[in-house]
């Protein structure tokens, strides 16, 4: 096992190396002077000029360069914000949870619901039911959803005025931030329905982000549980008498769940994607927001900082899926 | 049924119908990729005709016609049919140039990818050496950020423009069209057939493109199809954040974008451009999964 572990850990070492060498050149491809392009038209004194080249490390060779700039990321050092002129690192610590606490919510709407939809869609299948889950599981992935967030905007908030319509939390309170997750942050406070305004400003934003994942997991449960039920040991199973209930939600689900545990874990490239527009349409202080925001004031620092941060996330993630995929499935660890 | 008995009846068997014809006998069963391709046809007219078929020109400002609501609602006239935007052009007229924008751009972009795709892939396949680990880490690493991300950081370092947002779908889309190739390309090498051709004494762009490429096609096209629902989705999600056409040309994600101010007043500016948006990918992917059906051996009963 430690074996297999430490061979997909290798995997992903020149991915990372990679990674690192196209946020490297992103502040270099930049056509012109980034220093120019950073202070705008109103032009700088050459000393000043200089000096902000050399914070931007611009002004060795190329190969010195890339070297120092990966010693600054080992070590944690992502620079600073132009804009705002904090540590990279910081700001997205800051941000993060906002993000975290978004697409998990999404993530678990979407299991929670789509789940059972597969099952039922593949017990009946060629129902009435399954044909119409399945025309609603792929309207649900061809949803543009920063459109689908526009509609629910306009329909929860502007007309039955249920929900608030942008944000995490009502101005009226104040949130002491001690975990970062504004639910569990406003059950901590003494501020009376903190809580329930936390939820309300969530919930519009985890339905837009979790449908296009909800889709996938219906669909993929579904097909995996179809294929699950045409084994051999579920007719087994039916012929020794078993209670359906038992033969498809114990003997079925367990092997039917493989594909689509791996489906969710492999998602999370596409919920972070789904989170910068989720976040940017609902006003959402998360990393998404932050990140198309860097773009719009041409703040290199954070962008690159961010994309390396978010990629390793993924890597990480995807190796924590592997590595889980192992540990169920013994073929997987002894493949060669 | 004894064994000359069963020889006599694939003797009497009538001959196996041509690909085609069995694609489409797959094809057809399916309705939902039925109606994507007549939503394709539809839009594809529109494209080609929108000059003729649009009431108005898409970027003609009415002044005496600001935000005008759809013709069957209160207020709204057969002049517009699906109303005006803030500054007095005709919505419908945008929407059907818009197709133009989509699908032109969208077919642009899926060509390139695919042609680029298959090129990579065909090298790293039958390269087998250090040409092929570096493409396919190359292809690693834009494939470990999201799509959309790797998209900005294009348009960022490019700046915005439906050019080079274009280009930033193309460089998300291609690892994987080179994927697909080279994971059809090792399978195919197996096989007798490129033996019996390598021994005949086929060269290696011979056994490349005449050989090898016709049986990696299946898995592409339907490939290619979805990707056709990418490109449209990315392009305009771009588009809505600023990063991809810019205003005043009628795309659909730039025009939602525009839209945002007058969400609360005017809910058909908002309305149709997504619905577009909507219409066409879910028309791509319902083909795609239409062709997928159609095309994959694993699952012909």
């Amino acid at each position: 096992m430690l074996r297999f572990f430490l061979r997909r850990l290798s995997l992903i070492i020149p991915t990372f190396i990679g990674v690192t060498l196209l946020t490297f050149a992103l502040i270099r491809l930049v056509p012109g002077d980034p220093v120019e392009i950073m202070v705008g038209e109103r032009g700088i004194d050459p000393a000043r000029h200089a000096e902000m080249k050399a914070a931007l490390g611009i002004d060795k060779p190329l190969p010195v360069q890339y070297l120092l700039y990966i010693g600054h990321v080992l070590t944690g050092d992502l620079g600073k914000s132009i804009v705002t002129k904090k540590p990279v690192l910081t700001e997205f610590a800051t941000l993060f949870p906002a993000t975290i606490e978004l697409s998990l919510s999404a993530m678990t709407l979407a299991i929670l619901i789509g789940l059972p939809a597969g099952i039922l869609a593949a017990v009946r299948r060629n129902s009435v039911y399954d044909y119409a889950t399945m025309t609603v599981a792929v309207t649900g992935y061809s949803m543009p959803i920063f459109w689908w967030a526009l509609l629910l905007i306009l329909t929860f908030s502007v007309m039955l005025g249920w929900t608030p319509v942008s944000g995490r939390m009502s101005a009226i309170f104040w949130i002491e931030p001690v975990t970062g997750f504004m639910l569990i942050d406003s059950l901590l406070s003494d501020e009376k329905g903190a809580f329930t305004a936390a939820v309300r400003h969530l919930i519009l934003p985890a339905v837009a982000l979790g449908t296009i994942p909800l889709a996938i997991v219906t669909r993929m449960t579904r097909s995996s549980m179809l294929e699950v039920l045409n084994e051999d040991y579920i007719r087994t199973a039916k012929a020794k008498g078993l209670a359906p209930a038992r033969v498809i939600g114990l003997h079925a689900l367990r092997n039917a769940l493989i594909p689509v545990v791996t489906v969710i874990g492999l998602s999370v490239g596409h919920l972070l994607a789904g989170a910068i527009l989720t976040e940017t349409i609902f006003a959402w202080p998360g990393v998404g927001t932050w990140l198309v925001e860097s773009v719009r004031r041409r703040d290199y620092p954070v962008l690159q900082g961010g994309v390396l941060l978010v990629a390793t996330l993924v890597m990480v993630v995807n190796l924590t899926v592997d590595v889980l995929y192992g540990l169920i499935n013994p073929r997987i660890r002894h493949a060669r | 049924m004894s064994e000359a008995a069963a020889v006599a009846v694939t003797a009497q068997a009538e001959q196996p119908p041509h690909p085609f014809v069995e694609f489409w006998r797959y094809f057809r069963a399916n309705r939902g990729a039925l109606m994507g391709l007549g939503v394709i046809g539809v839009l594809a007219f529109a494209a080609l005709a929108a000059d003729v078929i649009s009431p108005h020109p898409p970027n003609h400002q009415y002044r005496d016609a600001f935000l005008v609501p759809p013709a069957w609602a209160d207020g709204g006239s057969l002049r517009f049919p699906f109303g005006t935007d803030d500054i007095g052009r005709d919505m419908l007229s945008r929407i059907i140039h818009g197709a133009r924008v989509s699908l032109s751009i969208g077919a642009l972009v899926v060509t390139i990818a695919l042609a680029s795709g298959i090129a990579l892939g065909l090298v790293a396949g039958f390269s087998r050496g250090i040409l092929d680990i570096v493409i396919m880490r190359a292809m690693d690493v834009m494939l470990t950020l999201p799509s959309l991300l790797l998209a900005i950081v294009v348009v960022a370092i490019l700046g915005p423009s439906l050019t080079n947002a274009a280009l930033a779908v193309v460089i998300v889309t291609l690892p994987h069209y080179v994927r697909l190739t080279r994971a059809a390309v090792l399978s195919e090498l197996t096989k007798d057939y490129v033996t019996a051709s390598r021994i005949s004494g086929a060269g290696r762009s011979r056994l490349m493109f005449a050989t090898v490429l016709p049986n990696c096609m299946a898995p592409l096209i339907v490939q290619a199809t979805l990707g056709f629902s990418t490109a449209v989705l990315d392009l305009a999600a771009l588009g809505f954040l600023g990063m991809g056409a810019q205003p005043p040309t009628p795309e659909w994600g730039t025009m939602l974008a525009d839209a945002l101010q007058f969400i609360q007043r005017a809910w058909w500016v908002v309305t149709f451009p997504g619905l577009a948006i909507l219409m066409t990918v879910l028309a791509f992917n319902l083909m795609g999964d239409g062709l997928r059906d159609a095309l994959d051996p694993r699952l012909k009963r």
